[in-house]
């Protein structure tokens, strides 16, 4: 009885089991991944030859491709909101509208998603690629230690500069909400500004900063993980890019939903505390 | 207050080997690819690993290396055992290997003159002036000129790839040199020239070599010492994997028609195994 168990086909309980296992293995392999990359990062920073290329193609190579997504982004973000506003006559804070959704939604969101798209996709493929060729191992016999050599600078760049990259969408996109909303809707310039002052605050700025923080720091750790198991071949290499990039979305939105439930908790406490974060 | 330290006699024992693995087995997931295979490297000595493909020649190779970890078994070093360093101490003592890796293994991202400088950069307080004379001088040895160091890996041909693979495993001048597939996919000349590379880095720098290969040729210039490996898929039950190990001519006179039919290049006990299963 227990052979037919053994060899009959998987029950959907089996399957449910074996994917939460998977998952379950996969989340510890990450975690340690990542506490691998600290402890990297604390024993030694990487060496500025080795730092500023990576930073160059994480931050300046991704701000074209973020500024015209987030100048888009902005102007349907007007469009759309324009008729809404219009019909309870509205239309003059469509400023606030835009530019509080850009703040504190979008812009780290969409900046995010760029990177991982641009950036994690390319280091997910370029350490996948080492791995097949043999260059993570040939890194080891030459005395680096691939953690600190290839992930640690790809973390710092992508935590430290996707902040940077956030403000630029945040402000292209007021631009384009700016450009629709005022020079071709017709929406008052004054009012336009001022009411994105009045419900724009301090404490959202901040915490979509610190969010996209987090955003990158997943990101890097996402891609160099999948760069580091990539299976052998070209396919191998197509399939860790793809899940690098999957699983960074999906690591986005989970992060985008626990920060704000985190961050507004934050808000309450410091408003009851009088502290002023307008 | 303190006693004085017992002398202890000297040892007459048999010299310590440089490298030995020990009972290793290496699981990779549900693939088995070594069982309990056990094999001594000296020092000075150029031992040849030979078998057919995937048998698991590199991945020994890489065991010996500390590269991998065995699933089971001890890898050690100078009669030490691998697990118990630390990882610094594991990095610190693989400097004292090079590796040429089957498909070279330079690093794109890096020009010629940058891949060979890599493990001075990463691992001594070299001036530039000074790493620069290091790397000149070991593309000179595999014989390629100083204007190759510009040239991207992509840019070179196999030979000159398997060359600088050879000059950058040979920077910090190593005691141990693996030599994994060094003449695959290169034409009979520059394959000898391999060869001869292989030779003259034995003469002159009195290091203990490694080398993994198919080719024969290869086994009968530069071998010591022979060991050969089976699949583990066609090894029988209480079987070793290891089939031959001794000096390259007993390995052409075996007894063992596996081993003969391998080093002579005889398809025949192979097909008929092959349209057997």
């Amino acid at each position: 009885m227990s052979a037919s168990l053994i060899n009959s086909d998987p029950t959907p309980i089996h399957t449910v089991g074996r994917a939460v296992s998977n998952l379950i293995i996969a989340t510890g392999d990450l975690t340690r991944f990542l506490f691998l990359t600290l402890g990297g990062l604390l024993v030694r920073m990487p060496r500025s030859r080795v730092l500023w290329p990576v930073m160059y193609e994480v931050g300046v190579r991704s701000v074209p491709v973020i500024a015209v997504t987030g100048l888009f982004i902005g102007m349907v973000l007007a469009v759309q909101s324009y008729d809404t506003l219009r019909t309870y006559r509205l239309e003059s804070r469509i400023g606030s509208v835009i530019n509080v959704s850009l703040v504190k939604e979008l812009g780290p969101v969409l900046a995010a998603t760029m990177l991982a798209g641009r950036v994690g996709c390319a280091m997910a493929a370029e350490i996948g690629t080492m791995r097949v060729t043999e260059q993570i191992d040939a890194l080891k016999a030459l005395g680096a230690d691939p953690i600190s050599y290839l992930v640690v600078p790809r973390f710092l760049a992508c935590f430290s500069l996707i902040p940077v990259l956030t403000l630029i969408a945040d402000g292209v996109g007021m631009f384009g909400g700016w450009v629709v909303s005022v020079q071709l809707l017709g929406v008052s310039d004054h009012f336009f500004w001022l009411y994105s002052q009045q419900f724009i605050t301090a404490f959202d700025v901040v915490s979509g900063v610190m969010k996209s923080m987090f955003f990158g720091a997943a990101i890097s750790i996402i891609a160099c993980h999948r760069g580091f198991h990539c299976g052998s071949g070209a396919e191998g290499v197509g399939r860790a890019a793809t899940d690098s990039f999957v699983c960074s979305f999906i690591a986005i939105l989970v992060l985008d939903l626990v920060l704000v439930i985190l961050l507004n908790n934050v808000f309450r406490l410091l408003w009851a505390l009088g502290i002023q974060v307008v | 207050m303190n006693s004085p330290a017992p002398i202890t006699p000297p040892k007459t024992t048999a010299p310590v080997p440089v490298l030995e693995l020990r009972g290793i087995s290496m699981e990779f997931g549900s693939q088995r690819v070594l069982q309990d295979v056990s094999i001594e490297v000296c020092r000075g000595e150029t031992l040849v690993l030979i078998g057919e493909s995937g048998c698991g020649k590199s991945v020994t190779t890489k065991l010996l290396a500390g590269l991998l970890e065995p699933t089971r078994g001890e890898v050690q070093w100078d009669g030490r055992p691998v697990r118990n360093r630390s990882a610094r101490e594991l990095r610190r003592d693989r400097l004292r290997f090079g590796y040429l890796f089957q498909g070279a293994a330079l690093f794109d991202s890096m020009n010629v003159f940058e891949n060979v400088a890599f493990g001075l950069r990463e691992n001594t307080e070299l001036k530039e002036s000074q790493i620069r004379d290091v790397v000149l001088e070991r593309l000179r040895e595999v014989g390629l000129a100083a204007a190759v160091g510009d040239k991207r890996p992509s840019d070179l041909s196999g030979g000159m790839k398997k060359r600088v693979g050879l000059a950058r495993a040979l920077a910090m001048s190593p005691d141990v040199v693996f030599y994994d597939e060094p003449t695959t996919g290169l034409d009979p000349v520059m394959s000898d020239v391999i060869n001869e590379l292989i030779l003259q880095t034995q003469a002159r720098r009195k290091v203990t070599s490694v080398v993994v290969t198919h080719d024969m040729h290869t086994v009968r210039r530069v071998a010591d010492r022979v060991v050969m490996l089976y699949p583990l898929n066609r090894v029988g039950p209480d079987q070793p994997q290891v089939i031959f190990e001794g000096p390259p001519d007993e390995a052409f006179e075996s007894d063992d028609v596996r081993v003969t039919s391998f080093v002579r290049g005889e398809a025949g006990a192979r097909l008929k195994e092959m349209y057997a299963a």
